[in-house]
């Protein structure tokens, strides 16, 4: 089967990094020499709208008409900014690494058509600090570009310059929400920020920026060198391109995937992951990381995509699924992701800061044995509290309901079987 | 990069006790400073490449980055506590970052925690009475198709057993 | 006007405000906690949330913050639907979690705006389980109290310290609900604004040491409008009373002047009220040199007998009321009554009235200083001398910050959107001062000039501005030039120069640049500090042919006076102690009115308590010739009574014809207008004693005030009856109204549901705007009226321009907030900051002298000997020294003088660091 997939074409088995040389000899930054130069930033522009391309970062907003809202030409003089977002700390998220890891340079080109159209002229790679080692073969990655003259001033002898650094985070889940990440990126506590106004016309420095996940980022190119009908044609469904698809739990082969978009679901767990471990069974899942509501095995025939995921209640997120089986405890599964977003709360707001603690207070109670009937109201109201956009300053605390309030729906016996029987009914602590 | 093996010599004492940045340190920090529109702007990269060297950031080094950000103390001070890889506490040798979100959670992390508790003597936020290890838990490390994971220092370990824990602590606590 | 629907009612409402501020405006209860009138919104406690609708088909609605929202037209919003009204009682119960609930012992019970918010939304029942987290406090210095387990972390502390007030040692901690607001170490808060924290949060974290340790409930404290007397700005206060005692001041909103903040000096600076060293008794000095108590019928015979027999000249006080000053003056003779400044000084003051007056800029309020989009500042330090300025300017270097907002359409409110936008980019501000100052970090450039050198940088900008060739060629050039374009390129340019660098060329200077500045088209304000409340009234009253201490010591040693009267005022900090000692050597009697003992009281021969601030009313004419009233909030105790009330008393029974119709306070007033072309204003300050407010007078105890019939039932069950206030428009009851009475008049904020000062927006005209009863106080100088008299016309007098020898130092006051100030230095809190006094040398001119930081030098020939501090921005060849200090009297502003090195100078004992948690900082210099 012949499948165009391009953002993995240089990902190797053993997962070995692709160096310069190796880039160039697989059609390597032909898409940037398409690019600069022959284009002008309103046809890139163009070329991305019209591919239908979604941010690949968790919330799947149109790339093009993201940056389409970034002041051009005379309307913006002095400094714009393009950040990748290279945090990937979401519970069950694990595509970033593997693009960082494997093909560095095609993070950078990417990064550098997408600076050249919205004519940024400085670049940040904002990296979680536990990626050590994606750090460092950015850091190299960055260097060879320089030497090569496609990053640095007049790249390809075009009047395009473009200044590219890495800069690794000091931890904290919160900055990879694109705005607390600005305020981290300028050296502040990452709290995130209100929009209005929006990063494209006041972020980075107060200058306008765009913010682009890693996987976002790293298609950019090749829309551009193949155009976008071949990017719309690579998806299954209305949704275009192709996506990294994840599976972690209990399934035979976890891993992650570039998989058309659209992808069944089925086909991704059984086949790419190889189905359940012997001895479990699937209960439910996260389809796209720790802030996405559960599914359960009645959605195993729903296609992979942003808009049929939506429709069945949750979010495609980052395509990283996460996997309920039937001896792991839902209560426990909630309520260790419930204090990850308690203890990863920037502390801005209430509802999060300390709405995130208390419901996870009620899960421990529950889940220890010491629930009450009326908590489940409690856990109701907090998810009606906490859950909606908007409630808070940013999305970290809705997401961190949107688990809660999916397994009070579809595992409600099972916290009802905590409280009545006054203990885990999967025994210690649910996970073995 | 300077190792943290002579560290007394790399650290220049000023006056009142306190400490000063050593020359290396001021290069590093002053090499992103080039970067940004103001000093205080590279507080966190101050902080790491001062942490790089010391193993942690105390208040006296806290001060010192601050003197040379042109920056107050509280202000760095706020700054450093809101991010969890700034330790501003003494930590041992090697961090041990264990992972202790969902994917790991479902794979055991919770018994991976209590063998090394047992092992090492030390729970999470402790640090080896020979100051070998910190236990520090840690969000999702983005292997979860590997769960449990954990770092020691910058190396991951995926795929952690039992068996595989007792390799990679050996020689540490109770070895029998 | 946009017209947006509230809960199906349509109102019409202001552009360009939030849907907060619109609400409590139309008089609508929105609770909320982390937005603030004065420092706008950042959406972070989430408590002011509505619902708003996308039309009128929309019925689902979508919760939406009020102070991030603005208004629109057509806009439609539910306060009171259930799905708003349960999220703002999830937030409060929320906050309440970790709160410790310990009301009963926190010093902000019963004005707690977390009290008022919880009961607001109907928070009563706690669902929460788990443990409550705790935080350990730090010591922040005398003046406040830290208990961070109250905090709801709304924010607003860091904002308004650091944000707000320009304070660096501030912050937040921590993430997640681990947030600690607090310093790095244990400490003096740094900032001389840290005090207004305790209004600012709106729970009990951060709250005022001295309350703390001698408390009083809000409805329990007697409170009347008053008005600062630390320094000339004239900030409003509510000082609030309780036995006899003072226990707190805050801030009293004045659109005009203060706002919502004060500084620390003026809030902590009025414990000396409470002082042991309060005179209560009128005292007649024996031929042993003791005194001996009279009651007050005997002093004011002895008083009245002195005045008949002989020659008497009055010495009046900047420090005194208008009122009282204007009859020492009657009682005196106009030509008889020294104002009471130091000689300089009174050159001064006089100069920056004239040039005010004669200026086509115009005399800006202190509110109208934040509208400056570029500031230059002439040798005034205005955080240490008129520090309430200093917040202001703080304010006015980020209008360059709401301009670049402007380009994007963002609301001023935006706070946190609009400090992101503009990073570190400021309005040109400009200071020239003879060393460093606290502004200096939001400053341009600060240049470090001797007097002269600041006065010919002021002329230089000056003839730039003109277009002049540069009036003098010199090192100075350059920096004008940027100043000028500076200048040139703004519209609301304003220049600040003031007495407290000693000199009259800078004072001319600065009025020229404003000047030109004008005559070039533009509307420049010019603001010339003084260094006491009644400065500006003094030499108003006084005016400008006045003898000085100079001259009466003159005519006392030609014999010419008999009996002297002082007035409020310790004259040994107003000129060289051994010509005030022959001055009242030479006097047979003198008559000191003054309320704490001083040196001057122990020189008298006959003193008489008069009552302070807190227990009398009078005028006070603030540096921007505004005349303000302020009223007593109890009872002198003892004999004590207003300086005012003696002299009156003292004529009537000299049977002046010129008392024969002034019975009452109002009555000195009128008769002052009438007299004193200059104040003929000063009625209009505050309405009078007939006021009423719908028939009754306004109570100085809010209705709750509770406990008075049991406060002396161990004496006798029956309740005394209240005394009548005879004087002024306010009662000392409970009974009565306060509500939409002219700002001059309001004793106390509260309002039903709204315990807190946060009840404010109900006295105002909208949230954040002017009291409904209008602004307190009225101008006596017109702004900008005197139409452009050439300033060059004034001469200043001449400065001694000694030639500077090589071995003389110029000596340059460098006021401090905390200690210059005579009274507000003697208050328990404040007294711990003053530092000891000191001579701040270059340090090329501390290596000449051969000293270090804490060495000791005399000054001249056995004037004084100070503590060294080598400061590096000091400019050489001058000696910057601690005005106002005991021990610095002697020292003249300008006077040059040789300095060595103290011989037998002890050092003092360094404080280690460990004794006080922070070595770091333990002083507020
Ligand atoms: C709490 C939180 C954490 C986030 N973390 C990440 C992250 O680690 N990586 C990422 O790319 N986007 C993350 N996002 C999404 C970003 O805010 C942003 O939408 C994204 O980087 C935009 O890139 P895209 O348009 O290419 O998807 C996070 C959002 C939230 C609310
Ligand atoms: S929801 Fe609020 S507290 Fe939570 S991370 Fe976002 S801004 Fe911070
Ligand atoms: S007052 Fe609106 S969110 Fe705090």
């Amino acid at each position: 089967m012949s499948l165009d997939l391009p953002l993995t074409r240089n990902v190797r088995a053993d997962r070995s990094p692709t160096d310069l040389k190796a880039y160039e000899a697989n059609g390597g930054y032909r898409g940037m020499k398409a690019a600069i130069g022959k284009l002008s930033p309103a046809d890139c522009l163009q070329i991305i709208k019209d591919s239908n391309l979604r941010g690949r970062g968790g919330a799947g907003f149109p790339t093009g008409m993201k940056w389409s809202f970034v002041p051009m030409d005379d309307a913006s003089p002095g400094h714009k900014y393009l950040i990748c977002n290279a945090d990937e700390m979401e519970p069950g998220t694990f595509k970033d690494r593997l693009l960082l890891e494997c093909d560095p340079h095609q993070l950078i080109e990417g990064m550098i058509c997408a600076a050249y159209t919205i004519q940024a002229d400085l670049a940040y790679i904002f990296i979680r600090a536990e990626y050590h080692k994606a750090a460092e073969l950015l850091r190299e990655a960055i260097a060879a570009c320089y030497e090569r003259g496609y990053l640095g001033n007049n790249i390809l002898g075009s009047d395009y310059s473009l200044q590219m650094q890495v800069h690794s985070s000091a931890g904290r889940y919160i900055c990879g929400e694109e705005t607390a990440l600005i305020s981290s990126l300028e050296g502040k506590r990452a709290n995130p920020r209100a929009k209005p106004p929006f990063p494209q016309v006041s972020g980075l420095w107060g200058r306008p920026t765009i913010v682009n996940n890693v996987e976002t980022l790293c298609n950019i190119h090749h829309i551009i060198e193949r155009g976008a009908d071949w990017f719309q044609g690579l998806g299954l469904t209305e949704d275009a391109g192709t996506k990294l698809y994840g599976v972690s739990g209990r399934v035979k082969r976890p891993g992650c995937w570039e998989l058309p978009i659209g992808t069944p679901i089925r086909e991704i767990i059984e086949r790419h992951a190889g189905g359940m471990e012997d001895g479990y069974r699937l209960r439910g899942f996260l389809p796209g990381g720790g802030s996405t509501d559960f599914l359960t095995p009645e959605h195993l025939d729903l296609a992979m995509d942003y808009g049929t995921i939506g429709k069945a209640g949750s979010r495609m997120g980052t395509g990283t699924m996460i996997i309920l089986d039937d001896k792991t405890c839902p209560v426990g599964f909630v309520k260790n992701l419930m204090e990850f977003f308690a203890r990863e709360s920037c502390g801005f707001c209430t509802p999060c800061r300390d709405g995130l603690p208390w419901s996870a207070q009620v899960l421990d109670d529950i889940e220890g044995g010491r629930g009450r009937p009326e908590d489940m109201d409690t856990l109701a109201r907090q998810v009606e509290f906490i859950g909606a956009i908007g409630n808070t300053h940013c999305a970290l605390a809705p997401g961190a309901m949107e688990p809660l309030q999916s397994a009070m729906k579809y595992f409600r016996e099972d916290f009802e079987r905590h409280i009545s029987g006054s203990a885990c009914p999967f025994c210690d602590g649910g996970a073995h | 990069m300077l190792t943290g093996d002579c560290m007394s010599e790399l650290i220049p004492v000023v006056s009142d006790g306190e400490t000063a940045l050593s020359a290396a340190e001021i290069a590093l920090i002053d090499a992103e400073i080039a970067h940004v529109p103001y000093r205080s702007a590279v507080a966190i990269d101050a902080l790491k490449i001062v942490q790089a060297q010391r193993g942690w950031v105390s208040d006296e080094s806290l001060r010192a980055i601050a003197r040379h950000l042109r920056m107050s103390a509280a202000e760095l001070d706020g700054v450093a506590t809101f991010y969890n890889l700034i330790f501003r506490r003494p930590v041992g040798e090697q961090v041990i970052l264990l992972c202790n979100s969902i994917s790991c959670w479902i794979k055991g992390c919770d018994t991976l925690q209590a063998q090394i508790s047992e092992r090492l003597g030390i729970g999470l936020g402790e640090t080896t009475a020979d100051n070998r290890y910190t236990l520090l838990p840690v969000t999702c490390l983005g292997a979860c198709d590997k769960a449990p994971v954990l770092m020691v220092g910058e190396e991951l370990h995926e795929d952690v057993s039992a068996q595989s824990l007792r390799e990679l602590l050996a020689g540490s606590g109770d070895d029998r | 006007m946009p017209t947006i629907t509230i809960d199906g009612v349509a109102y019409e409402v202001e552009a360009g405000r939030n849907l907060l501020e619109s609400c409590l405006s139309l008089g609508l209860d929105l609770p909320y906690f982390c937005w603030h009138p004065a420092m706008g919104s950042i959406g972070a406690c989430r408590q002011c949330a509505v619902v708003q609708y996308q039309n009128a088909e929309d019925n689902r609605g979508r919760i939406v913050m009020g102070c991030m929202t603005p208004v629109t037209d057509g806009a439609i919003f539910s306060l009171s639907g259930d799905k708003a009204r349960h999220f703002r009682e999830a937030i409060v119960e929320s906050l309440m979690l970790n709160h410790p609930h310990d009301c009963p012992v926190c010093a902000e019970g019963g004005e707690c705006h977390l009290q008022d918010m919880t009961v607001m939304v109907g928070h009563r029942d706690r669902h929460y389980r788990g443990r409550k987290n705790t935080h350990r406090n730090q010591y922040l210095g005398p003046l406040i109290n830290h208990e961070m387990n109250r905090c709801i972390t709304c924010y607003r502390c860091t904002r308004y310290y650091r944000d707000y007030a320009g304070g660096t040692d501030l912050a937040a901690m921590a993430a997640h609900d681990h947030i600690y607001f607090g310093r790095h170490q244990e400490g003096v808060l740094q900032s001389e604004f840290a005090g207004n924290l305790v209004e600012v949060c709106p729970t009990g974290v951060f709250t005022d040491k001295s309350l703390v340790h001698d408390y009083t409930r809000k409805w329990d404290l007697q409170s009347a409008p008053s008005v600062c007397t630390a320094c000339a700005v004239g900030c409003n206060t509510i000082p609030g009373e309780r036995y006899g005692r003072l226990k707190r001041v805050h801030n009293r909103f004045n659109a005009e002047v203060n706002g919502y903040f004060l500084c620390d000096r003026g809030r902590f600076g009025a414990g000396f009220v409470n002082s042991d060293r309060a005179l209560e008794f009128p005292g007649l000095r024996e031929a042993d040199g003791r005194y001996r108590a009279l009651d007050h019928h005997d002093a004011l015979h002895r008083m009245m007998d002195s005045c008949a027999a002989g020659k008497v000249a009055g010495i009046g006080s900047p420090r005194a009321s208008v009122e009282a000053n204007y009859l020492l003056r009657l009682l005196a003779g106009t030509d008889n009554f020294a104002p009471g400044f130091s000689d300089a000084e009174q050159d001064l003051v006089n100069l920056a009235l004239r040039l005010q007056q004669q200026s086509a800029a115009v005399t800006p309020d202190i509110r109208t200083i934040e509208s400056a989009d570029a500031v230059l500042v002439l040798g005034e330090d205005v955080t240490n001398t008129a520090p309430r300025i200093a917040l202001a300017l703080r304010q006015s270097v980020r209008n360059k910050a709401y301009e670049m907002a402007a380009g994007l359409r963002l609301e001023t409110w935006q706070d946190a959107a609009i400090r992101n936008l503009a990073q570190q980019q400021r309005s040109p501000l400009f200071i020239a001062a003879v060393a460093d100052t606290p502004l200096d970090d939001v400053a341009t450039r600060r240049l470090s000039l001797a007097p002269e050198g600041i006065a010919a940088l002021g002329q230089a900008v000056a003839a730039g501005i003109s277009g002049a060739a540069s009036a003098t060629p010199g090192s100075t050039s350059g920096e004008a030039v940027d100043i000028v374009a500076a200048l040139a390129r703004a519209s609301r340019p304003l220049v600040i120069a003031g007495t407290g660098c000693g000199s009259a060329a800078v004072l001319q200077a600065a009025a020229e640049v404003a000047n030109a500045l004008c005559s070039s088209g533009r509307q420049a304000m010019l603001c010339l500090c003084v260094p006491e409340a009644n400065s500006l009234g003094q030499a108003m009253l006084a005016g400008p042919k006045a003898p000085n201490l100079g001259a009466l010591e003159e005519r006392a040693r030609a014999g010419e006076i008999d009996t002297l009267v002082v007035l409020e005022n310790d004259l040994y900090r107003r000129g060289n102690s051994a010509g005030i000692d022959a001055l009242l050597a030479e006097c047979r009697n003198v008559i000191v009115l003054d309320g704490l003992d001083n040196a001057t009281t122990s020189a008298a021969t006959l003193v008489l308590p008069a009552a302070n601030f807190a227990e009398s009313e009078g005028t006070l004419v603030s540096l921007e010739g505004r005349a303000q009233r302020y009223y007593p909030l109890f009872q002198p105790r003892e004999e004590r009574r207003p300086s005012w009330v003696w002299l009156l008393a003292c004529m009537k029974e000299l049977e002046r014809p010129d008392v024969h119709s002034l019975h009452h306070f109002d009555d000195i007033t009128r008769a002052c207008a009438a007299d004193i072309p200059a104040l003929a204003g000063i009625t209009a300050a505050a309405p009078d004693l007939h006021y009423l407010n719908l028939g009754v007078k306004i109570p100085r105890q809010p209705s709750r005030y509770s406990g008075r019939t049991a406060m002396r039932a161990n004496i006798s069950v029956h309740e005394p009856k209240q005394r009548e206030d005879e004087e002024t428009p306010l009662a000392f009851t409970m009974e009565g109204l306060n509500r939409s009475q002219p700002g001059a008049l309001l004793p106390w904020v509260w309002s039903p549901g709204w315990n807190s000062n946060q009840s404010l927006h109900k006295f105002q005209t909208h949230a954040g705007g002017p009291l409904k009863g209008g602004t307190a106080g009225v101008r006596l100088l017109h702004p900008g009226a005197a139409g452009g008299h050439r300033i060059s016309d004034i001469t200043a007098p001449a400065t001694a321009a000694a030639s500077a020898a090589p071995d003389l130092w110029q000596l340059v006051p460098r006021p401090r907030i905390f200690g210059s100030d005579e009274l507000s230095a003697l208050s328990p809190g404040l007294a711990e900051l003053v530092v000891p006094g000191f001579i701040e040398l270059s340090p090329a001119d501390a290596g000449r002298l051969g000293v270090a930081t804490g060495d000791g030098v005399d000054v001249g020939d056995g004037i004084a000997t100070l503590e060294v501090r080598v400061n590096a921005t000091m400019t050489t060849g001058c000696a910057g020294y601690s005005a106002g200090f005991a021990g610095s009297g002697n020292l003249a502003p300008l006077a040059r003088v040789t300095l060595q090195r103290a011989a037998n100078w002890q050092r003092r004992p360094q404080l280690i660091g460990s004794d006080r948690g922070n070595g770091s900082g333990s002083s507020h210099v």
